[in-house]
């Protein structure tokens, strides 16, 4: 226990970490109410959008992809807050890790549940996505495996699963003291979530196993995951998007927004369920290097990608190139910087600023900047194809600004129900002799 | 006797800008032929007009030493055609007669093909195509209506390449050279444009791809298509 100054009495956590499961406050009361509204909102734009046509959102010919698609990226790269980070702390044997992993694996299950939803809003005909599904049917026909859409399709479908799993087998310990503890429907469901769960050596030693597993076989997910991803746009022949190097460039800003977004979630966690002896500085300490670190590795990629392709002068490159960095999209590239760079090396890179405050500062302008960083790397692309003639520019309508904003609500509302349904840090993990031999 | 199951045609075009005044009339026909959605000038300014084959202008020069090239640009119906291996549901594939289909019932509206088309000639339907009455009555029956939320774009006037095949199999004999027109082909004033089968070395298309003028779009891409461009000599 290194990073706790002292321990703290297993009867006092267990009072700490349970309290938030039982009442809830006005402002509690409040936010979910206000968050329902615009994920409401959000929905009414989505069935306006069905009824009518995909038309209604601002894509057109040549930027057949906007918003939608710059959501679904974004949020795919959120999920890896929690898989990857918690997997890399638990393989490692990272101690500091307990409080912090089971807020990081929400994350990762809810925005994987947001951002898998991106590519059906998008479809000219969302009724029919499960024809993207392998699967007998009357059109005698299997989805084409050489599309990159169905690498998808895979790769976020077994994501998911994993991760729910990930989430879910922490879980069990805790849910089943809830349990012996709960009454009422809340008995009911801890009961039937614990899985029978009873606590002996043989139990201990096959979670330990299965954790160990998960973990293991979630970061190869994981990391092919965003790889994936990056492949919908570089496996195609358009200029700045046929680049090797967006694999790893694409997981790594996955990586650096995910800690970003846990970095925030977890300074709301401590102030508003009052998670100080839990959620300590030593914990955003840690996190806030591992966020410059990401910085400094996005820095590299995007220096690396854009230097080539501007020492390579190939004119269409150049059009894309120009187009970002001197042209219409320049204010956003160079916002894009700021927020990615400039602020995390600052705040962060100097041990004297890097506090809770600065720290949550840098994330929310990482978050951003990495939604920006999505957005031009698909927009000026497609509007700057190969044959001029055939340019255009692509601006959002209230449709797709309403969804949009309607699913980071959606992850505030998931995320206050998951709260309260479940102790959002760990709870089994602080007993002292917890495991086969106690 | 020829097995006439067997694919014998590899159809093609050739289009000579030497000759083309950009006048137009090839995207007039093909709207009239292939019952294209109509726009109106809001959603034309949008990016929503639906034209699948367009005459594309360049200007060279400075005024008042200016000039014009006009380039009309439609389906290149590519040998390897970027868009049909990103269709994840074989809305998109390459038939028999190496033609690259659009299969509307199919297309699930994902729009990859578009953004992976170099020479963005693929065309989505936004919404449900609605005619002005009475114009729903000159709609051509032998090619059907796209609904909304599907690709769309030029077939080499599939229907008519169909029409001319069976004739000529119900007569027993080879489809003739320039017997199949496309809309666009049969209206150019000009005769800038010129249809044909490559497979034939005699036909006139065949002739003009093998000219010294002769050039495909962005070929350096290795798309390998099928409309060949006889570049102004003048």
């Amino acid at each position: 226990m290194s990073t706790l100054t002292k321990p703290i009495p297993y009867d006092e956590v267990r009072r700490d970490l349970w309290r938030p499961l039982s009442g809830a406050s006005p402002t509690y009361l409040i936010t979910l109410l206000v968050l329902s509204a615009v994920v409401l909102w959000g929905l009414c734009a989505w069935g306006y959008q069905l009824y009518e046509g995909i038309g209604v959102a601002g894509i057109r010919r040549p930027v057949f992809w906007g918003f939608y698609l710059v959501n679904f990226v974004f949020w795919i790269g959120i999920s890896h807050a929690g898989t990857l980070i918690s997997a890399i702390l638990r393989l490692t044997d990272a101690d500091w890790r307990k409080p912090v992993t089971r807020a990081a694996e929400a994350i990762t299950v809810f925005a994987l549940m947001i951002g898998g939803l991106f590519p059906i809003i998008h479809l000219g005909r969302a009724w029919l996505f499960f024809w993207l599904f392998p699967y007998p049917n009357s059109r005698l026909l299997w989805p084409n495996f050489r599309s990159p859409l169905l690498w998808d399709v895979t790769a976020i479908s077994t994501y998911l699963t994993g991760s729910t799993i990930y989430l879910f087998l922490p879980l069990i310990p805790d849910v089943a003291q809830l349990g012996r503890h709960a009454t009422g429907w809340r008995r009911r469901l801890y009961r039937m979530l614990s899985l029978g769960w009873t606590g002996s050596d043989q139990q201990w030693h096959a979670l330990e196993r299965a954790m160990k597993l998960m973990a293991a076989t979630i970061l190869a997910v994981a990391v092919s995951v965003h790889t994936v991803v990056s492949w919908d746009f570089s496996m195609s022949i358009a200029p700045m998007w046929h680049s090797t190097i967006f694999g790893p460039y694409f997981v790594v800003g996955a990586i650096f927004s995910g800690i970003a977004a846990l970095l925030i979630v977890m300074s709301i966690l401590r102030k508003t369920l009052h998670l100080e002896q839990y959620l300590t500085p030593h914990h955003f300490n840690n996190l806030a290097k591992l966020l410059l670190l990401m910085s400094l590795l996005w820095f590299y990629f995007t220096t690396a990608e854009h230097l080539t392709v501007w020492y390579g002068n190939e004119p269409k490159e150049m059009n894309v190139f120009g187009a970002r960095v001197r042209g219409p999209f320049a204010p956003y590239f160079w916002t894009m910087v700021f927020c990615n760079f400039v602020v995390p090396f600052v705040l962060l890179g100097i041990k004297k600023l890097r506090t809770i405050t600065t720290a949550t500062i840098a994330s929310i302008t990482v978050l951003i900047g990495m939604w920006l960083e999505r957005f031009l790397i698909i927009i000026p692309t497609l509007s700057f194809g190969r044959l001029p003639a055939a340019w255009g520019r692509y601006s959002p309508t209230w449709v797709e600004v309403s969804i949009t904003c309607a699913t980071f609500a959606a992850m505030g509302v998931l995320y206050l129900l998951f709260s309260k349904l479940f102790p959002i840090v760990s709870v089994w993990e602080f007993e002292p002799h917890q495991g086969p031999d106690a | 006797m020829t097995d006439t199951n067997q694919p014998t045609h590899r159809w093609g075009m050739a289009i000579d800008l030497d000759r083309c005044t950009g006048c137009q009339a090839c995207v007039a026909a093909c709207h009239a032929e292939n019952n294209l959605p109509l726009s109106d000038p809001e959603s034309a300014a949008k990016g929503r007009a639906v034209h699948w084959i367009r005459v594309d202008r360049y200007y060279e020069g400075e005024f008042p030493n200016i000039r014009v090239k006009h380039m009309p640009v439609l389906c290149q119906q590519c040998d390897e055609a970027p868009c049909e291996a990103v269709c994840p549901v074989y809305a998109t594939y390459k038939n028999p007669e190496g033609l690259n289909v659009q299969v509307y019932n199919r297309c699930v509206g994902t729009r990859y093909c578009a953004n992976n088309c170099p020479y963005s000639v693929r065309f989505f339907n936004w919404f449900d195509p609605v005619w002005p009455e009475p114009l729903e009555l000159q709609h051509n029956p032998d090619v059907s209506i796209r609904m909304g939320g599907v690709m769309e774009k030029c077939t080499f006037c599939i229907q008519r390449i169909k029409r001319a095949e069976t004739e000529a199999k119900g007569e027993n004999r080879a489809v003739a050279d320039g017997e199949v027109q496309p809309a666009c082909v049969q209206s150019c004033p000009a005769e800038a444009m010129v249809f044909g089968d490559l497979n034939d070395p005699e036909s006139k298309v065949s002739r003009m791809a093998a000219s010294g003028r002769s050039t495909r779009l962005l070929e350096e891409l290795g798309t390998e298509p099928k409309v060949f461009y006889l570049t102004r000599a003048t």
